[in-house]
């Protein structure tokens, strides 16, 4: 099966950037898998991404329109590409650094837009690609490059940042909810408006060393023990709920 | 592909346009596709005619969160195969400079106007300077060979837009429109003719975007959606886009051919105008605005007898050195009075012997002919 996706790749292709233990290229099949499943063609999709380790999931790999921008504008590009041809099926693959800090202005924009594009956030919780620097989505008192001390500030909630922004669809699962994961990103690629899909990935060579999970495994385990779908945390006290991360849509009448 | 005429947009004839206005006729004219702007004072009116002509018109318009969003909206319209247009002035054309650099970097045709105010800083918003002249060649970091133009009039600035698209589409680069609030704002009888010459860029299936071995340096530019699986990159990168950012030579190599498709090219691009400068003592280097005052006080001189020339940038960057080396060789001093605290003047100096006299005012007015005449009368 996984040999079915490098017809999607380039083939000048080898092995990818990503460091062991990184979930985006989890990330990245899960896309392919989507893309696969609802037969899409690549020619007819464009793939901007912006800069960081997120933004290489497209770039160089996939074998359809690709570009690779500046730090925080992907969407800016995306946005003008668009508007010239709508035709292009437009997706936004980029870092929670590169989507929520540095380009946080045109996220909300394009929201409240209601640009039809999808942007797959892939959040992994700090600055992986600059060696784990605090990002505006790092947990509170995590220890990063830049925050010894622990971070001491909340992070956003970029569902619900982007959502009150006007996005049609917003949703957010982790690389450990693969198949969620897959039906949503099929789910954005069949939708009209601007779409948001916040991924939680785990970086275990800057964010878990740095944070007591020692093994790559411990990172994922995290993700599993603490992502819970928003139906089953219905009817759970906020004390149950408070070390959880819900996922799952928060549109079409949800949140 | 290539060089087309094509009818005007509107019937030919006179009209009397502000300096804005002429530069969004100019854009409709030269079959813009898309404009991404923001507003700011001088520039604004630009943005708004655009934005009641492109409805008619059928091109793309967007009024956006900020200028670095506008600059790169551009870039992304541009690979998606429409000319770009966007305009700003001082405190924008600032937050422009990453957009600019990477444009530079991935070959893309895309305009930008500078309707130019006094700064530094937020400065005078409403008043003239031509402050951003260097900013424009070395704004963006890592050193950029880029095209810029100085019109002096309204009829220019409608001419020069047209110049700016037929330059970036066929070159592959930022065309910088580098307008003052002076003329951005001046009322003036504007020219249109009934037929505009247009270059289309140009496009070969299968060829690599980003490499070319023809002597022009400018490879084909295909667009997305059309089946080229193109791979852009602001990372060095090879002919067909794959990132290479430790090689050093094929850093070497994209950046040598960035440089040489505007230096190798520029008698093409340059354009300047010499007013009696055959026999001249003391000859008058300038450019925009102050090219008007400049000719006046030359005239007036002239009639007195006085032996003054003058010599009009209409390209800024690349710089016109041919033409500088000539009239450094003939005349005894040259005189460049600029709007900002001298800033083409250290240009002048690079290809000239002679005595280089500036002149800086930088008060938010424009340059007086008076004030002209009396420091050529000092230097005669």
């Amino acid at each position: 099966m996984a040999r079915d996706l490098e017809q999607y790749l380039r083939p000048e292709v080898g092995v990818t950037f990503f460091c062991p233990g990184c979930g985006e290229a989890i990330l990245m099949g899960l896309i392919l898998r989507a893309i696969d499943d609802l037969g899409l063609s690549m020619d007819d999709m464009l793939f901007v991404s912006g800069i960081g380790c997120a933004s290489l999931i497209p770039s160089s790999h996939f074998n359809a329109d690709t570009i690779h921008t500046l730090h925080g504008r992907a969407i800016a590009f995306a946005t003008g590409a668009k508007m010239v041809n709508p035709k292009l099926k437009v997706m936004v693959i980029s870092g929670d650094g590169d989507l929520a800090d540095i380009g946080g202005n045109h996220l909300i924009h394009a929201a409240r837009r209601n640009t039809d594009i999808a942007v797959i956030c892939a959040n992994n919780m700090n600055y992986g690609m600059t060696g784990g620097q605090v990002s505006s989505t790092t947990p509170f008192g995590a220890f990063t490059t830049t925050t010894a001390q622990g971070n001491p500030y909340h992070p956003f909630d970029l569902c619900r940042l982007v959502k009150a922004a006007g996005a049609v669809h917003v949703a957010r699962y982790s690389v450990t909810q693969p198949f969620a994961v897959i039906n949503s990103i099929k789910k954005v690629l069949q939708a009209q408006g601007f779409s948001f899909i916040e991924i939680l990935t785990p970086c275990p060579t800057q964010f878990g060393r740095r944070n007591q999970f020692d093994a790559p495994a411990d990172m994922l385990k995290l993700l599993m023990d603490k992502c819970i779908m928003k139906e089953d945390a219905e009817g759970l006290s906020s004390e149950e709920l408070s070390d959880k991360i819900i996922t799952g849509e928060f549109t079409n009448g949800g949140d | 592909m290539g060089w087309k005429k094509v009818t005007s947009t509107i019937p030919g004839g006179d009209y009397y346009l502000s300096g804005d206005e002429a530069v969004a006729e100019a854009a409709i004219a030269a079959r813009v596709g898309y404009f991404a702007g923001y507003p700011i004072t001088p520039s604004t009116e630009i943005m708004e005619r655009i934005s009641i002509r492109f409805r008619e018109v059928g091109a793309a318009f967007t009024q956006i969160e900020d200028e670095i969003a506008s600059v790169c909206s551009c870039i992304g319209a541009s690979w998606a195969g429409a000319k770009a247009m966007t305009v700003t002035s001082g405190p924008g054309f600032s937050l422009m400079q990453e957009g600019i650099g990477y444009a530079v970097m991935t070959e893309v045709p895309v305009v930008i106007v500078n309707a130019q105010r006094a700064g530094p800083g937020t400065g005078q918003s409403t008043r003239v300077a031509s402050g951003d002249i260097m900013q424009a060649k070395w704004g963006s970091h890592g050193g950029n060979e880029i095209i810029a133009l100085s019109p002096w009039s309204v009829q220019e600035l409608y001419d020069q837009t047209i110049n700016a698209f037929n330059l970036a589409e066929r070159y592959r680069v930022p065309v910088l429109l580098m307008a003052e609030e002076a003329t951005a704002h001046l009322r003036e009888r504007v020219h249109i003719g009934g037929e505009v010459e247009l270059f289309e860029r140009e496009k070969k299936a299968g060829a690599a975007p980003f490499g070319t071995e023809e002597n022009n340096g400018v490879p084909p530019m295909p667009a997305f959606g059309e089946g080229e699986k193109l791979l852009v990159t602001g990372a060095t990168h090879n002919e067909y886009g794959i990132r290479k950012a430790d090689d050093p030579l094929v850093q070497e190599k994209l950046v040598a051919r960035l440089h040489n498709k505007i230096s190798n090219n520029r008698e093409e691009i340059i354009q300047y105008e010499n007013y009696y400068v055959e026999d001249a003592v003391v000859v008058v280097v300038c450019y925009g605005f102050t090219a008007r005052s400049s000719l006046f006080a030359v005239e007036r001189m002239r009639q007195e007898g006085e032996k003054v020339g003058m010599l009009r940038l209409k390209t800024l960057w690349p710089f016109a050195d041919r033409v500088m080396r000539d009239v450094g060789s003939k005349v005894k001093k040259i005189f460049v009075p600029e709007m900002n605290m001298g800033q083409i003047v250290g240009e002048v100096m690079k290809y000239v012997s002679c005595d280089v006299i500036p002149y800086n005012q930088m008060n938010g007015e424009i340059i007086h002919p008076d004030t002209i005449m009396e420091q050529l009368r000092r230097l005669l």
